[in-house]
């Protein structure tokens, strides 16, 4: 099966700091993919490089066959890429029913966001999605008095809006409660087989429930990858976590 | 695309009545009435105001609404008073359909230049590097205009003529004054529609959150790009109207000065509602008046501390008094009732 995202020899360094090196990663489509790691081992750095924030300084990132390596994100975004930040980056100041919105008429040209032609036919797919967020009722509130969870609901809500192939997640549950963890993934089942899934996650129980396959990073390169299982067994993934430990 | 059915009941909370509009609606039946209980002078002053207000409109749209720090609308209004004034000493040019377009097509074009280089990069320019870069503009054409003795150097470019409407010539006072107020009533009227329409939705979340946008797939550069030309258009336009109204076009008019000014009405009057920055430029305009009247020596000091508490101790300026702020920002898309 061809792969929707193919990467290859992924390097990216800052200043002295080698943060990605020689990176390999393949995602298939409608698959739910972890990366895992040690803090600093250049999961988040790696997740920034697909999504465009950090153009590497070698290799070659392909998506959906098109090589996109020096593309910009607004670029990556409309071939079908699409990211939710590690720190939520909701429009606070705007409704909720504002950032759905904003999210949903992304691929409207300028003639027809001037002359709002998408406003009401829009609306129903707003209140839908806010529905299955379960955000639904706030729909008039500013984003900004949401709770932490709410926000990182709402920002994947608006990730998926565009319609993409692959979600990359910045560890989506961070700072939620168990209760969000848990209702997080029950949020994130229904994408199956529509989209696929980049996730960064330091839970590692909450990230081994939703993915299919796991790519542990260390010191910038790719430590193993495989199946849940595989990973579980794998004596250089246990050698890396107890080391840390 | 949709991958979710609903699961819980769809509701939304409704609003309460907006301030906003009843206060543009009693702005506007002031500016109607003004001319039946005011003498020559007043009427030009208030026709100068409008004029200003165009100038403060042009800013809030690029920075209350875009987010995008202009200290150089004035270089724009500029072009558009010395386009009209160059019109009418080289070519007799002073029909109001052709010569106000080009003011503001002038006025537009700079902007498009300007903005090409400042916003159109391939990262997002900072706020630093793009206000630094209109002053930059604004100071330059200043100087360049005072070394030029084709645009009169600093003398600038006295008798402007008459401006004409067919046969009809608009003189300074009354009808003036109703010219001014039709363009500030259309102006307004456009730039109201722009910011309320999903467009605007598109401007308030550049000014929010620009990185978000960006990955969700907007071209960023170019939506400023194109506010900050609309906005070159509006004062260059404006520039026109004030060469003809003062029948003179000077260095002054597109220098750090005005432009300046244009940023104080604006904050001054509340940012991201236009209202605020017509409600600024009228309000700054007549304390300048009183001030300079009743202490010739003292008014700029005055007036500067009073600017500065203002925008230090109410950062949503005036308006901010009386406008909600869920208001002010407000809302592009709407459950229906």
């Amino acid at each position: 099966m061809t792969a929707l995202l193919d990467i290859t020899g992924v390097g990216k360094r800052f200043g002295t700091l080698q943060a990605l090196e020689d990176v390999a990663l393949q995602v298939t489509e409608g698959s739910f993919h972890g990366l895992i790691g040690p803090n600093g081992s250049g999961k988040s750095t790696l997740l920034k490089a697909i999504a465009g924030e950090h153009l590497p300084d070698a290799g070659h990132i392909v998506f959906r066959g098109q090589d996109i390596t020096a593309a910009g994100p607004s670029e990556r975004a409309r071939a079908g890429l699409s990211l939710k930040f590690q720190i939520t980056a909701v429009l606070r100041s705007l409704t909720v029913y504002d950032n759905l919105l904003l999210a949903l008429q992304s691929a409207d040209g300028i003639g027809s966001l001037l002359f709002s032609r998408t406003r009401r036919g829009l609306h129903d797919q707003v209140m839908e999605q806010l529905a299955a967020f379960r955000l639904a009722d706030r729909a008039e509130e500013v984003a900004g008095v949401l709770s932490h969870g709410q926000q990182q609901w709402l920002e994947i809500a608006m990730a998926l809006a565009t319609g993409p192939k692959l979600l990359l997640l910045d560890e989506p549950t961070g700072g939620m409660s168990p209760e969000e963890r848990r209702a997080t993934g029950e949020l994130l089942q229904p994408i199956r087989g529509h989209c696929a899934l980049v996730i960064v996650e330091h839970d590692l129980d909450w990230i081994k429930n939703l993915c299919d396959e796991l790519t542990v990073l260390d010191g910038g390169r790719v430590l193993d990858h495989g199946s849940i299982a595989e990973i579980e067994r794998s004596a250089k993934v246990q050698e890396v976590y107890t080391r840390r430990a | 695309m949709l991958i979710y059915s609903p699961s819980a009941p769809v509701t939304a909370k409704r609003s309460r009545v907006a301030v906003l509009p009843v206060l543009e609606l009693a702005g506007l039946a002031i500016l109607l009435l003004l001319p039946w209980r005011l003498e020559e002078f007043g009427l030009a002053f208030v026709t100068r105001a409008m004029i200003l207000a165009l100038l403060a409109i042009s800013f809030d749209l690029v920075w209350g609404y875009a987010g995008i720090l202009s200290f150089g609308q004035a270089l724009f209004f500029g072009v558009g008073a010395y386009s009209v004034a160059l019109l009418g000493r080289d070519l007799g040019w002073m029909q109001a359909v052709v010569t106000l377009p080009l003011a503001a097509i002038a006025g537009g074009v700079v902007a498009l230049a300007l903005g090409w280089f400042l916003l159109l990069g391939k990262r997002p320019p900072s706020v630093i590097f793009v206000s630094l870069g209109t002053l930059t503009g604004s100071y330059a054409a200043e100087r360049l205009v005072n070394a030029s003795a084709y645009l009169g150097g600093r003398n600038g470019i006295s008798g402007v003529p008459v401006l004409q409407i067919g046969g009809f010539e608009v003189l300074e006072g009354a009808r003036f004054y109703g010219l001014a107020l039709a363009v500030l009533v259309m102006v307004y009227g456009l730039s109201r529609v722009l910011v309320r329409s999903q467009l605007g939705l598109v401007l308030a979340g550049v000014r929010d959150e620009e990185r978000r946008l960006l990955f969700l797939g907007y071209r960023v550069p170019l939506f400023k790009a194109i506010i900050f030309t609309f906005a070159g258009l509006i004062a260059g336009l404006a520039g026109g109207l004030y060469a003809y109204h003062e029948g003179y076009a000077g260095p002054v008019s597109l220098g750090m000065q005005l432009s300046t000014q244009a940023v104080l009405y604006t904050l001054f009057g509340g940012t991201g509602t236009l209202a605020g920055a017509v409600l600024g430029a009228f309000v700054i305009e007549t304390l300048s008046l009183f001030l300079s009247d009743a202490s010739p020596e003292f008014w700029p000091v005055m007036l500067g501390v009073l600017l500065l508490a203002v925008i230090v101790f109410q950062r949503t300026g005036l308006l901010g008094l009386v406008v909600p702020e869920r208001e002010r920002v407000g809302r592009f898309g709407r459950p229906p009732r």
